[in-house]
């Protein structure tokens, strides 16, 4: 298949980058761009491992071709953090403080997906919560810790505290 | 006991103090844990050497098949193509347990499960590596596939593995006591048949292993997700048959192992041998059908059980024997088996026991080991027919527990020793924080409470082969360069021990947690380490650490006295200042004080650099009969949980409320990492009793090798969890702590299915308990 060279907004850089129309937007990141915070757990859009944001909704970068995804605003977990200072971002200090990372190979998904939820509602329900990361998939944590990550973001939020 | 730990400090004898920890005890975030959270951090995949090429595995599409013939000419003329390989290249078998060694990089001559490497490609680049596995024509004669361990010990004519008889792995026996008459004397007998299922860890990363062979060196450096660089570089060193001093293997973060890891990967072998065929980088990296296809989960128990009571509710003996579904390969199995066995022993006073267990090859996928491995399964079994035996006395399920309940300075009949034990505490704390008392019985229909216990290793007393070196090596050096360096194999896998190694170092040494260098586990530069299994590391590398960080202190302690003015005897260091522990001076009533920066300035500017080391080997004791050295360990962690499910009647799904947790872990070095590892382990156990099995067809097809078919728990399937530490300190340990990531998964499959007994009146005894099985059990009750 003939390839093509496209344009992707990454954490607002302009990347151009030579695809075939097959490339996934995971590999893409991963492999040509070497932005390797986003993860493959599975491939096929089942561990929620590989999220990223797109116009700042959540989605799986495994299921995206990087064709489709040109001109769009997409965000991954390195483009979170205060990008002059390097200062984490607030959920990210959350999640770090609170414990919620072990092996932390789900944190970058896990992490995306609780900013986009906050992004768009920022006082979320429990349910919410669990509704928004129940596409994530952790095996080490119990999640109980990334609950109260995201918990006590939301509240810090609400206080105006971050 | 005592003895084996002392270590060669003249100031041990004046340290009051120890106990008054600063680094040990406090809920440090993971050091690595900003360079998780921003995506920094490098896993195995994320690495990309010059001129790399990439690898891929053909799998069998058959569970038991013979291959007559491999062509891969067509493959090998694709443009991007490096290298073919197949089981010619690999004759040479590997094993984690090395005297029953019978796996294979790729198959040689037959596969014996779904999913068995036969061949292998390295290309320019993946897509190119996929299309040429495409070409390549295998020609399998197909044979009948076994996949039920009870038919494949009656089928001798249809051996999976030549030289094993009716399908036999291993099998053994151990009595202790006289189990027999004391069954014969005993007031009730329970006797009861169990099942328990076929799960896979469900780590989120899949194996990955880059190897990098140099031609002109003959080395091999080889990057790979794996918990047991040790094991794995003597295997690798059997098969591609080169000296150890060849190999470098460094092993990158891990995403998540449970045991998983605990075995060398065939993308590790295959990475090695492409690699050293065409002289360039190769990386492997599973894609998520291959963790299933390669397995090396729990094994699935058919379990047979007589337990006998006194008329007190004692328990006077147990017999136990256990059918044990292995799949294709040895792997960890026969460490499994006799760990089933050694789980019969605690947390409860059993004075007789029986066990008769055969480990059987099937047409699937290996099993091996899996967090709280052998514990789970006899656990699943006993804790239920404890709640039974309660039942026939009258009392409650707790009352039954304290009073059969194992206690510090206990022998078991197998001479395993505990020497600490709050299980009681455990049992009581979870107990009154559930309200259990107050609800167990009294619940409407369809609401239930369940308790169950459960303990763990904290290490193990034996090597999988003959060594009599030490089990774990630390290594640390001092300099004014880098401050605190420590050098240990101890692998991360997700569970933290870098964090928790620092803290150690950083309590005896009298400085920062923040301020000790943990350097990643390299085989060529860090000690030596068995590996990460058997909630080994906080124990044994406690050990070593602090025994490396009191011979600094001993270099240290007397310039720290010579510039303090007082004796080398009364130095101690906390907080990165040495100070006097009589001589006080200045107003503020602080003692006599010095930089710790500055005393290692003055001993270095004399001595360089200060490195030391210390080593840690489990005690072994006399009398042990067959395969009874397994389940050893110095110390043991324990755990009891209560759960409270709200079946509904309507689709008969169990949905588990809450489930609180008190553990004994001894002094926790950090809490928060401990409360993790409790509800990671409270997941894992509760996926396997309501959700997680690998489906076989009959013809041994694996049927769901996807995370969208294996059901693991979501966020939305977690019931609200209350872990709670009990206060313990386990005189024993380096710094009174013990295992706690094992421990908590043993009670949770069977305080869930009592938690159900309760709810319904119905006793299920095969996990997992599907929406199915519940509602069949309902609808049977209202039949009659």
């Amino acid at each position: 298949m003939k390839k093509q060279i496209i344009k992707l907004d990454i954490n607002n850089q302009i990347y151009e980058v030579m695809v075939s129309p097959t490339d996934l937007l995971v590999d893409v990141i991963r492999k040509q761009i070497g932005l390797t915070g986003t993860k493959k757990g599975c491939g096929q859009g089942d561990c929620g491992a590989c999220t990223v944001l797109i116009d700042g909704k959540a989605q799986l970068s495994c299921l995206m071709l990087a064709i489709a995804s040109e001109g769009k605003k997409i965000t991954t977990i390195e483009g979170i953090a205060n990008q002059e200072t390097g200062e984490l971002h607030p959920l990210q200090q959350s999640f770090l403080d609170h414990g919620a990372v072990q092996c932390g190979f789900c944190s970058p998904g896990m992490i995306l997906s609780s900013k986009a939820l906050i992004d768009e509602n920022p006082q979320p329900t429990e349910e919410d919560i669990k509704h928004a990361l129940e596409g994530n998939l952790c095996r080490c944590t119990g999640y109980v810790l990334i609950l109260e990550a995201v918990e006590s973001y939301v509240e810090a939020l609400s206080k105006g505290e971050v | 006991m005592g003895k084996m730990y002392e270590v060669s400090n003249k100031y041990n004898n004046y340290k009051e103090y120890q106990r008054e920890f600063t680094e040990v005890g406090r809920s440090i975030p993971r050091l690595d844990g900003p360079a998780k959270v921003t995506g920094k951090v490098q896993y195995t995949d994320d690495l990309v050497l010059p001129r790399m090429a990439y690898g891929k595995i053909l799998r069998s599409p058959h569970a038991h098949a013979n291959i007559k013939s491999i062509d891969y000419s067509e493959a090998l003329k694709l443009d991007g193509v490096l290298a073919v390989i197949t089981g010619e290249d690999c004759p040479i078998p590997y094993g984690i347990v090395p005297h029953n060694a019978n796996e294979h990089a790729l198959a040689v001559g037959k596969v014996r499960n779904w999913g068995e490497g036969v061949a292998a490609v390295a290309a320019l680049d993946e897509a190119t590596a996929e299309k040429a596995l495409e070409l390549i024509k295998v020609e399998y004669e197909v044979l009948e596939a076994i996949v039920d361990p009870r038919e494949s010990v009656k089928r001798d004519d249809l051996r999976i593995h030549e030289n094993h008889p009716n399908n036999i792995a291993y099998e053994g026996t151990q009595v202790y006591g006289d189990p027999e008459k004391a069954l014969a004397e005993s007031d009730f007998i329970i006797e009861k048949e169990f099942y328990s299922s076929y799960v896979n860890h469900g780590f989120i990363e899949t194996q990955s292993a880059i190897s990098d062979f140099d031609p002109n060196t003959g080395k091999l450096h080889m990057y790979a997700t794996c918990q047991v660089p040790h094991y794995t570089h003597q295997q690798l060193a059997k098969v591609l048959e080169m000296p150890m001093n060849k190999i470098r293997i460094t092993v990158p973060l891990i995403g998540g192992g449970f045991g998983g890891k605990g075995v060398a990967s065939q993308a590790d072998f295959c990475s090695a041998l492409l690699s050293r065929k065409i002289g360039k980088p190769v990386k492997i990296t599973y894609e998520r059908s291959e963790v299933f296809a390669t397995n090396n989960g729990r094994h699935p128990c058919y379990m047979k059980f007589k337990m006998g009571f006194d008329k007190d509710g004692k328990i006077t003996a147990v017999d136990f024997n256990n059918l044990m579904d292995g799949g294709a390969y040895s792997g960890w199995g026969i460490v499994v088996l006799f760990y089933t066995a050694s789980m019969v022993h605690i947390p409860y006073m059993v004075p007789n026991v029986k066990f008769d267990g055969k480990r059987v090859f099937t047409n699937k996928p290996t099993c091996g080991a899996h967090r709280g491995l052998g514990g789970v399964q006899p656990r699943f079994a006993m804790e239920q027919m404890l709640d039974e035996a309660a039942e026939h006395f009258g009392m409650s399920p707790y009352e039954i527990r304290k009073l059969n309940a194992v206690e510090s300075g206990y022998t078991a009949k197998s001479m395993m020793y505990v020497p600490h034990s709050e299980y009681k505490k455990c049992l009581d704390e979870a107990v009154e924080k559930s309200g259990f008392l107050e609800k167990q019985g009294k619940l409407p229909y369809g609401k239930g409470i369940g308790i169950s216990g459960g303990y763990y290793i904290s290490g193990t007393s034996y090597t999988l082969y003959l060594s009599y070196k030490p089990h774990t090596v630390a290594t640390i050096k001092i300099d004014e360069e880098n401050g605190v360096t420590l050098f240990c194999g101890a692998t991360d896998i997700g569970q933290g021990v870098d964090t928790v190694m620092a803290q150690m170092a950083a309590e005896t040494l009298g400085v920062k947690t923040e301020d000790v260098k943990v350097i990643p586990r390299d085989t060529e530069i860090s000690t030596f380490d068995l590996g990460t299994f058997a909630s080994r590391l906080t124990f044994a590398t406690g050990w070593a650490i602090r025994q490396a960080a009191e011979k600094i202190n001993a270099e240290l302690f007397p310039v720290a006295a010579s510039i303090l003015k007082c004796r080398g005897d009364e130095i101690a260091v906390k907080d990165g200042y040495f100070y006097s522990i009589y001589e006080r001076e200045g107003k503020k009533g602080r003692n006599r004080e010095v930089l710790w920066t500055d005393v290692v300035t003055m001993y270095i500017e004399s001595n360089g650099p200060l490195t030391c080391s210390g080593q840690f080997t489990p005690p072994r004791r006399k009398g042990i009969q067959q395969g009874g050295n397994i389940g050893h360990s110095p110390t043991f962690g324990f755990s009891a949980q209560v759960a409270e499910v709200d079946i509904d009647l309507e689709t008969g799904k169990v949905n588990v409320v809450k489930i609180t947790e008190a553990g004994d872990c001894g002094q926790p070095i950090n809490p928060m990492s401990v409360e993790g590892q409790v509800h990671g382990s409270i997941q894992m156990g509760l996926g396997q009793a309501l959700y997680e099995e690998m489906q076989i067809a009959p013809d041994g097809r694996f049927l769901n090798p996807s995370l969208h078919d294996y059901k693991m728990p979501t966020i939305r399937d977690m019931p609200k969890i209350d872990a709670n530490i009990v206060e313990a300190y386990d005189p024993s340990a380096p710094y009174g702590g013990k295992e706690s990531g094992e421990g908590p998964i043993q009670p949770t499959a069977p305080a869930i299915f009592n938690a159900v007994y309760d709810a319904i009146g119905v006793r299920f005894t095969e996990m997992p308990l599907t929406p199915e099985k519940v509602l069949n059990a309902i609808k049977a009750q209202k039949a009659k």
